[in-house]
């Protein structure tokens, strides 16, 4: 059962606790317009890699991760879209000592992404077998970094073109993760840079907040511009300014505020 | 005796040993940086005027220079900066940041750098010392083979220390405040009638460097008379402690001016004194601070007289007054002490700046308030350099220091002889181009033939086997010249050149390094690579010298933490290290080796060509062991992986430098954050057996910008390999390269 990946990063800084190598998965069912990595959406290309091509390149890390607390970022792209391969990779890295943490937004779960149906996740059947999988690979993570597109079925069906069950579904999964969750979300001008969204935001994660660690607005950047040329793609959101940082960083204080993260736990 | 009161031990009392009165002595610090102070009026006064004239001289771009006299430790009358101000006293000569002219190590050096500052020597002494006196220069050239010449002019072997002083000696200045003059020199004559039997040329030679060392020991005391201190006696007090150490340090960079005159590692032993003058109640902390930062004002303000060409090869008239703070004793308590801290300290109190060269030695066991305050340090001033200090200690003790950029020695018992680097990216195109240089030709318009018996290699593309072969057949050939050359050298600069006051601060009887080089080490890993798992068509012209290359396929390349790779890079040193070991060399000394390049990695380029790693003719090689720039894709860690493989004990074990530029914002977004990331960084890869690391926090961006608005950036401190330099000194070109090189950004 190999994986495919597009790439990975060995000094990981910002996706997790401590220093962490971060695989980022080939493949994403989602078509975010601010999307700033489209070269990882398509399901196809990436390299191919067994479970254990990737333990030993994390092993190689581990006198990184000791120290700072770090470990391994399954990241994508979607990383759900290979769950027949997480299902593999997850048990042998917890074997090795080594921390996961899971970067998603939810979506996927399929046995592997070139099976996938891109509309599968809407049948009942399907949501069921599903939430049996996410429920069991959860088991193993460590820490999971959940991504929230938007905050209304309508905004994120325009935004992602998805609705937003997968990700209640995800959120309802929180209480299995052993370790902690961070909340992120990438603020684009005129989406939800406003009070009523970071509002509707926080009453998704509410229930969940004894579990939440830290919660991220990203301010929108222009970096994927670049990208979508490379590709020969037109970039969606080229019209877009990019997301004031004050303002994201004042809606991420809102948040914290709301959510009574009192400062040991922001910066835990 | 007086001046010994309060210290424990007898060891230390009955013979010469520094390192006992430490241990014996020493009080270990493992809290963190809130005890120091700031700077006092008087401090900011004094670094006032030497940043003035510090400033004045880089931006007029005139040098002062006695022209009146020739080096020697007692041959300048007094000089100061401000009499009353100072703490410590002493400069070179009798104005701060006048040079001195040393002729000793070559006269045609003195010249070139006279004129290129519009000086002239005094013409009767010029006349005298050109008639009568040999310098080191003339010695060698004496005794050069034609091969030998040739190696030189080509770019094969470069950076010699066969014009100017070789440097890299540190004396074990701690003496002279331990001990003073008086028993040091009743120590080395001892010492030299003891001295019988072995060869003829050995025993005498050595009993007639002892005097000379006795000597110079005199004129130490005649040159600290001068300003009215009586360095005979042990020192007594704080102040005197710092100011004996500095004097004997003085008296070395009056006699020599070596590449790089280290100060050693000072910090325990300065502490002990301190901590002795606070526990009297004699001073307080404001004072102590006061102290070593008036010794680090007078490390900045060394200055040695320097040609242009040499500042192309070495950029920012670099000193190496590398001092080794930290690291841990054998017996498991730390070395780090409050002094360790109040020199890092300095970096705050007067700025940063490029010298002294802060070195600290990194131990997985150092306390942590420390580790994350030299991190802190390092993201503020980027100034530091990192070298391991649990793979030193293992092989050197804990009283080992470190000469230059890398080299690691036991204080006042090894020495070094400094050796330059061969060119491997030339030797590697030797291999292609059947021993024929591939960018000079000769007279008869045919490519110089460098070395003998190599195969032309057939085929139109490239086997990896073969050019293994030749390879390994070039580096034997030139590794039995390079020995020889170096051979040559040290025979020449003992003879003429001797550093009798550094040497005074040694044991009679030392143990000697001789120190190989190699440069080119990612580029000729890469080329390997690409010939032996993609196709390289070699792109002739109509001399048969491969002129460029055509690459069809995949390759690795070094700096990914890829095995298949690497391994090439390991291989090419172990061979080359075990090439060097076959040829004998001079005074018995140990053949060691290092991947470093400082910044003449920008000038090897310029004299080797177009390679099959895809570089092109005369641009710049990767500095010392990094990766070459754009080639490590896996990120930071990976890279800092690749270069953890090579390997210091056996093979290089005179140093393995590596670079390692960042952003701070790559770190995390608070500055907490980057200190904790940045001191795991560094235990991650120390812990692997890496050697070295020097840490550039800053942004591309802001280097931009300073190299258009130099005048924004006055201290503007940057690692570049080995040491640090103010960016503004750097040279266009290496600006250029530094600019080039890899930024780690964000994850």
């Amino acid at each position: 059962m190999n994986g495919r990946i597009h790439s990975y990063e060995t000094m990981g800084l910002h996706d997790g606790p401590g220093i962490r190598t971060v695989f980022f998965l080939q493949g994403c069912p989602l078509k975010c317009l601010y999307c700033h990595n489209p070269d990882t959406q398509k399901f196809e290309g990436g390299m191919e890699m067994s479970a254990e091509d990737v333990i030993a390149i994390a092993k190689r890390y581990k006198p990184f991760y000791r120290r700072s607390g770090g470990g391994i970022t399954i990241s994508g792209g979607e990383p759900l879209l290979q769950m027949e391969f997480l299902k593999v990779l997850f048990p042998m890295l917890k074997k090795e000592g080594i921390s996961i943490a899971l970067d998603t937004s939810g979506y996927g779960g399929g046995k592997n992404f070139l099976d996938v149906e891109v509309n599968e996740v809407s049948t009942d059947s399907t949501t069921e077998r599903l939430t049996t999988n996410l429920g069991d690979l959860l088991s193993y993570v460590d820490h999971l970094l959940m991504d929230i597109k938007h905050v209304t079925d309508s905004e994120h069906l325009k935004l992602t073109g998805k609705n937003l069950d997968p990700a209640r579904r995800l959120l309802q999964e929180i209480p299995k993760i052993q370790g902690m969750v961070w909340i992120r979300h990438v603020m684009v001008p005129g989406y939800t840079d406003n009070n009523e969204s970071m509002k509707a935001l926080y009453q998704m994660i509410a229930p969940y907040q004894h579990k939440i660690e830290k919660v991220e607005i990203l301010p929108y950047h222009k970096m994927g511009t670049l990208k979508y040329q490379e590709l020969g793609r037109k970039d969606p959101l080229l019209e877009t300014p990019p997301m004031n940082i004050d303002k994201a960083r004042a809606y991420e204080l809102f948040l914290e505020k709301l959510l009574e993260m009192n400062e040991e736990r922001r910066t835990g | 005796m007086k001046a010994w009161e309060g210290f424990e031990g007898f060891q230390w009392k009955d013979g010469i040993n520094v390192r006992e009165f430490i241990q014996q002595n020493y009080t270990p610090y493992e809290g963190d940086d809130s005890f120091l102070e700031g700077y006092t009026e008087r401090t900011k006064s004094l670094w006032d005027k030497a940043e003035t004239a510090i400033t004045e001289e880089i931006r007029e771009g005139k040098v002062a220079i006695d022209t009146t006299r020739f080096s020697g430790i007692a041959n300048y009358p007094p000089g100061y900066l401000d009499r009353d101000e100072e703490l410590i006293h002493g400069f070179q000569t009798d104005q701060p940041l006048k040079r001195i002219v040393n002729p000793y190590g070559g006269y045609r050096m003195v010249q070139d750098a006279l004129k290129a500052y519009d000086h002239e020597m005094d013409p009767e002494l010029e006349k005298s010392f050109t008639t009568f006196r040999k310098t080191h220069n003339d010695g060698v050239f004496d005794a050069y083979t034609k091969g030998m010449k040739k190696a030189r002019s080509v770019g094969l072997l470069s950076g010699l220390p066969d014009a100017y002083g070789r440097g890299r000696i540190i004396g074990d200045y701690r003496r002279m405040t331990l001990y003073g003059s008086q028993l040091l020199k009743g120590e080395k004559l001892k010492e030299k009638d003891d001295i019988e039997g072995g060869s003829v040329e050995e025993t005498i030679k050595l009993r007639e460097e002892i005097k000379e060392q006795i000597r110079a020991i005199e004129e130490m005391e005649k040159m600290a008379a001068s300003y009215g201190y009586d360095i005979t006696q042990p020192a007594d007090t704080a102040q005197e402690a710092v100011q004996f150490f500095y004097f004997a340090y003085l008296a070395a960079v009056k006699e020599n001016n070596g590449a790089a005159m280290s100060l050693g590692r000072n910090t325990a032993f300065l502490d002990i004194y301190i901590e002795r003058d606070l526990q009297r109640g004699v001073i307080n902390e404001t004072q102590a601070q006061e102290l070593i930062d008036d010794l680090v004002i007078k490390l900045r303000m060394v200055r040695h007289l320097r040609t242009p060409e040499y500042n192309e090869l070495f950029a920012g008239d670099p000193n190496w007054i590398t001092e080794a703070i930290g690291g841990m004793g054998v017996d498991g308590r730390t070395l780090v002490t409050k002094t360790a801290y109040r020199f890092l300290h300095t970096l705050t109190n007067l700025g940063s700046a490029p010298e002294p060269n802060m070195t600290v030695l990194w131990s997985e066991d150092l306390p942590e308030n420390f580790k994350n305050y030299c991190s802190k340090m390092s993201l503020e001033t980027g100034a530091i350099q990192y070298e391991n200090d649990d793979l030193m200690r293992r092989i050197y003790g804990d009283d080992y220091g470190i000469a230059c950029c890398v080299s690691a020695m036991e204080i006042g018992k090894e020495m070094q002889f400094f050796g330059a680097r061969a060119n491997l990216g030339k030797t590697l195109l030797y291999a292609i181009n059947g021993g024929r240089d591939e960018m000079i030709t000769g007279e008869n318009g045919e490519p110089i033939k460098m070395i003998e018996g190599i195969e032309s290699l057939e085929g139109e593309i490239l086997d990896f086997g073969q050019v293994m072969k030749n390879f390994t057949k070039v580096n034997q050939s030139l590794a039995k010249l390079y020995v020889e050359t170096m051979n040559t050298i040290h025979y020449m600069h003992d003879q003429y050149a001797y550093e009798a006051s550094q040497m005074a601060l040694h044991d009679s009887l030392v143990h000697r390094y001789m120190a190989f080089g190699v440069a080119g080490l990612s580029i000729v890993a890469d080329s390997l690579s690409a010939i032996k798992f993609a196709d390289v068509r070699p792109v002739r012209n109509e001399l048969g010298i491969a002129v460029d290359f055509e690459v069809t396929g995949e390759y690795p390349t070094y700096g990914n933490d890829d095995d298949r790779v690497d391994n090439l890079a390991v291989q090419v040193l172990e061979d080359f290290s075990k090439e060097l070991k076959k040829t004998k060399a001079y005074r018995n000394s140990e053949h060691t080796l290092s991947v470093l390049t400082i910044t003449s990695n920008v000038v090897y380029g310029k004299k080797t060509g177009t390679t099959p790693d895809g570089r092109k003719k005369g641009e710049p090689f990767a500095p010392g062991a990094n990766p070459m720039h754009g080639r490590d894709q896996r990120g930071a860690l990976a890279s800092l992986n690749s270069v953890a493989k090579l390997p210091y004990d056996k093979v290089c074990k005179d140093g393995i430098s590596n670079t390692f530029s960042i952003t701070p914002k790559a770190l995390g977004k608070k500055a907490e954050e980057q200190i904790l990331n940045l001191s795991s960084i560094l235990d991650g890869y120390f812990a692997q057996g890496a050697f070295h690391l020097n840490v550039n926090a800053v942004q591309r961006k802001v280097l931009e910008d300073a190299m258009i608005h130099p005048e924004k950036y006055p201290l503007l401190t940057l690692r570049v390999s080995g040491y640090a330099v103010h960016f503004n000194r750097l040279t266009q070109e290496q600006k250029e390269e530094v600019l080039a090189r890899t930024f780690h950004e964000s994850a």
